[in-house]
């Protein structure tokens, strides 16, 4: 025959009466478990997944600057290691602030978080021009030290307020880095969401209408086919006119809309599984629909639907740009990977990083679902080992 | 057929590994064969020997985690590790194959002209139009009834038979030194496979080539073979000419092999044992298309106005060939079909029950299925499949209780109690047989329709199942519906036998009087096609 050799076993061995075959058993989840242990890219993939969802819960309240923060002085300011403003920069503005104060001043030296330089003048130094340096947005808490017994000149010191933006900023002047944790801790949460609704109901769904089959089946999916006509766009706003704009609704919409992939999917499942002898079996011991469902034709179906739930998930979350470009989803100054990337795309000429950075992060979590995906789908097929 | 020594395909030290999660499996381990120009060559053995395996990989066809190492020459040409190119200027042309199933083995999509046509342009380079009357003329030779018709059939058209006609003569097309015949009879009929016995012996003999048959069945070998080679666990134990290996088996796993098939007989039921189920012109009939806006649907009366009565620990054997309604037969008498007539169980009329009113019924009438890798479920434990019944009809008993339920059932059907924690497919097909007679017994039920159990078995495993099932039915009063087309075992397990054909009792009979006096054309053309097969191995 051609069976694999993998499927053999030794028959006369086992079936010799008196012998003993002392085997542990293996559950499916440890089973499944231990394979998706083995498939390096799926373990890492899941190590990054999680990495990212503990970087969207946590990240926000961490980061150095609040998601919705804007700072007017640093529009656009293109993503990098050094603080801002830069030294070069530093200087010539101090420079001007003093030279308002009408001072005389030696060299400015830039250390750290305070700029400093000596003046002097022909009278004596009035203490209030400290004033003039405070006004200016770069520096605070002006003061002036070592003042010499005349009290005409002394050094002036002042704090730079120096900030970090790893990734740059936005054109409202908002930190893009914190924007993107933001973003992805609401990308993966309308895609997780979004995806568990339409799992539960369209697996559910297309279950029942596959294994009853006949008329039931015919009336079920004619529903889904209506549902299907109805244009998405359309769905969402009478949604909204209806509910009124509510964050909860996005997930809804798009759960909504996504169920009704699943449920083909798993029909056709089980349409063909019904046909199995398993389910014959159980239907000839009397068990009942809902035991057949629940045992013997939702477990079936978990293969192609892990695969399917790895792909809706990226489905969900470009869906839900979508619906936020267009101003129906999340609003601003809240954001989504999906809003952000838009938002670069427009800015792509003068400002490559506001595209770069968001469009990385969805592409680590596109790819990491993906390998996560054919991992577990290969590791919950108990026929492949 | 012999007389000419030289070996055209020689094969030394052949070994095929598989890369499997849990370690390398060897399926073939360092074997030897020789074919010689124009001789048959059996490999027997059973599933899982490595029959198959080692012929696929002197073809280049092993799965994708196998491995083939060794040698294997044909006409001083090394095989294992040529390159793909150069390999299918070999295979296809020189070296040809044929395979068990001849439903998948074409492709749906064209018509069988063209697809026989493939190997001639391919390899022969003719072009398509010449390629016609060189397929009209191996249609001719494989002997398809009206080849300028079925030229432009689609493969869904023809008898199993007929398709797998077509798969030999794709195999002949270019003149092939050898054609390797993977068990090309087993998914056949038991007429169909004389008739195509008969016909590859005939283009043999004719044509001059070698054929490699692989099989499990020794009837086959029996008639056809030269030489044989008896593999087992991926070794080759016995070989020699095949008068030789029969008259004096060597090796006791051959002896093992030939003394496989099923013997003894069931002792009757008691006189006047009460009849347990009765169906009186019991009537299905199938709809083919038709519904919504398609018209009127096409009637198919699978089961024509049957009646059958079966005692308590009786068996009646349904014998018939593949679409005579057996099996639709079998699942009308248990409620799990739509039929018209009469139907009593235990002198209750069950005839008009629905589900629910069978479902308290259901423990008393059990089904076994044909395919034991497809009737049990992939993702439950051999413990929750067989326990499954007793959640159903006795949903007071804990978990413990049914797992002792489990543990007994499994002892019953001659399986260790550790299996119910682990899953189908790590089990054989005899196994797995056996874990779903334990589902079926475990509910202490008083009949059990049996689909088939064991035509998808080796035959010793066979025998095996059928001990079992009459040492069941003894030990618990059972009454069997035994539905198979293999005339051997029907005969060790049945008191009393119907035939089928075409839906409709051909001749019914006690098993005695079928088998020594059968009076229907149609049953004993049955009996000569798998006498055929099994005189040779009774006279041995």
């Amino acid at each position: 025959m051609t069976d694999t050799p993998t499927h053999a076993a030794p028959e006369l061995l086992v079936a010799a009466p008196g012998l003993e075959m002392t085997v542990a058993g293996r559950s499916l989840w440890q089973d499944a478990w231990r394979r998706l242990r083995r498939n390096r890219a799926a373990v890492a993939s899941a190590a990054v997944l999680l990495l990212l969802a503990f970087a969207g819960i946590v990240g926000p309240l961490a980061a150095p600057h609040p998601y919705d923060r804007i700072y007017p002085q640093y529009v656009r300011a293109p993503a990098s290691f050094e603080a801002y403003p830069k030294t070069e920069s530093i200087v010539p503005a101090f420079e001007s602030v003093l030279s308002r104060a009408r001072v005389e001043m030696g060299a400015v030296v830039v250390e750290g978080t305070t700029a400093r330089a000596p003046i002097y003048s022909d009278e004596a130094l009035d203490p209030r021009i400290v004033r003039y340096v405070d006004r200016s947005d770069l520096f605070e808490n002006a003061r002036i030290e070592e003042l010499s017994a005349d009290q005409k000149s002394g050094v002036m010191v002042a704090d730079v307020n120096r900030l970090r933006f790893i990734f740059g900023t936005d054109s409202n002047g908002r930190d893009l880095l914190s924007r993107i944790l933001i973003g992805i801790r609401v990308s993966l949460a309308i895609g997780v969401l979004a995806s568990v609704m339409a799992l539960l109901f369209g697996v559910t769904y297309g279950a029942t209408a596959g294994f009853l089959g006949g008329r039931v089946d015919g009336v079920m999916m004619r529903i889904v086919d209506i549902l299907y006509s109805l244009p998405f766009i359309f769905f969402v706003i009478q949604l909204v006119v209806f509910f009124g704009r509510n964050f909860i609704l996005i997930f809804i919409a798009i759960g909504a809309t996504e169920w009704l992939d699943m449920a083909r999917i798993v029909r056709g499942q089980a349409l063909m599984l019904k046909r199995q002898e398993f389910v014959q079996a159980a239907e000839a011991l009397g068990v009942d629909n809902s035991g057949i469902l629940r045992r013997h034709i939702i477990p079936n179906t978990l293969g192609p639907v892990v695969v399917f739930v790895t792909l809706l998930v990226p489905k969900a979350i470009l869906l839900e740009s979508l619906l936020s470009f267009l101003g129906l989803g999340v609003q601003e100054p809240l954001t989504s990977l999906g809003l952000l990337i838009s938002d670069g795309a427009a800015n792509i000429q003068g400002a490559t990083w506001l595209l770069i950075y968001p469009a990385i992060a969805l592409t680590v979590i596109l790819f990491a679902l993906n390998f996560l995906g054919d991992g577990l789908r290969d590791a919950l097929d108990p026929k492949d080992r | 057929m012999a007389g000419d020594t030289e070996s055209i395909l020689s094969i030394r030290g052949l070994n095929v590994t598989f890369g499997t999660h849990d370690g390398e499996v060897r399926a073939v381990r360092n074997v030897d064969f020789d074919v010689r120009r124009g001789e048959t060559v059996a490999i027997v053995g059973e599933s899982g020997s490595g029959k198959s395996q080692s012929m696929m990989a002197v073809m280049g066809l092993l799965a994708s985690n196998g491995r083939a190492s060794g040698s294997a020459r044909y006409r001083d040409q090394e095989l294992i590790g040529l390159s793909e190119r150069r390999l299918n200027k070999v295979r296809g042309e020189k070296i040809t194959m044929i395979f068990q199933e001849p439903m998948t083995s074409l492709d749906p999509l064209y018509r069988i002209g063209r697809q026989i046509s493939e190997p001639l342009i391919h390899h022969g380079g003719f072009s398509r139009k010449k390629a016609r009357p060189r397929v009209l003329e191996l249609l001719k030779l494989v002997g398809i009834p009206e080849p300028e018709r079925r030229i432009d059939s689609y493969p869904h058209e023809l008898s199993g038979g007929q398709r797998q006609r077509v798969m030999i003569a794709m195999a002949l097309a270019n003149d092939p030194d050898i054609l390797i015949a993977d068990e090309p009879t087993t998914a056949l009929d038991v007429t169909i496979q004389a008739q195509i016995l008969t016909l590859l012996a005939d283009l043999q003999r004719r044509l001059g080539m070698a054929i490699v048959f692989i099989t499990h069945d020794l009837g086959i070998v029996r008639r056809f073979a030269d030489r044989v080679y008896v593999m087992r666990a991926g070794e080759v134990v016995e070989e020699g000419a095949a008068e030789a290996v029969f008259a004096q088996p060597q090796h006791a796993y051959t002896r093992m092999l030939l003394a496989a098939e099923p013997t003894g007989k069931k002792p009757p039921p008691p006189q006047g044992a009460p009849i347990l189920l009765e169906g009186r012109q019991v009537e299905v009939t199938f709809r083919i298309g038709g519904g919504f806006l398609q018209g009127p649907p096409m009637l198919l009366r699978a089961v024509d106005r049957i009646s059958i009565a079966l005692r308590k620990n009786q068996t009646i054997g349904i014998v018939g060939e593949s679409g005579s309604g057996k099996s639709t037969l079998g699942r009308a008498l248990l409620r799990l079909l739509p039929s018209e007539g009469a139907i009593r169980f235990e002198n209750r009329d069950i005839s008009g029950a629905d589900r629910e009113k069978m479902r308290p019924l259901r423990r008393e009438l059990q089904l076994v299925f044909q395919d034991p890798f497809g009737s049990l479920s992939p993702r439950m434990t051999i413990g929750q499949v067989i326990t499954e019944g007793l959640l159903v009809h006795e949903p007071a008993l804990s978990s413990k209780d049914r797992d002792k339920r489990a543990i007994e059932a499994l002892r019953e059907v001659g399986l260790d109690q550790n299996m119910r924690n682990r899953y189908a497919h790590e089990f054989s097909g005899g196994q797995r047989q056996r874990i779903a007679i334990a589902r079926a017994i475990i509910l202490k039920p008083k009949l059990v329709v049996l689909d088939e159990p064991t035509s998808a078995l080796d035959r010793s495993v066979q025998k095996q199942i059928i001990d079992l099932l009459r040492d069941l039915q003894a030990a618990h009063d059972l009454s069997y519906l035994f539905i198979s087309h293999d005339l051997a075992v029907v005969r060790a397990m049945s008191d009393y036998i119907v035939v089928m054909k075409q839906g409709r009792i051909v001749e019914e009979g006690p098993t005695e009087r079928i088998f020594d006096n059968p009076r229907e054309d149609y049953t004993i053309q049955l009996m000569n096609a798998a006498i055929d097969q099994t005189r040779f191995r009774q006279s041995a």
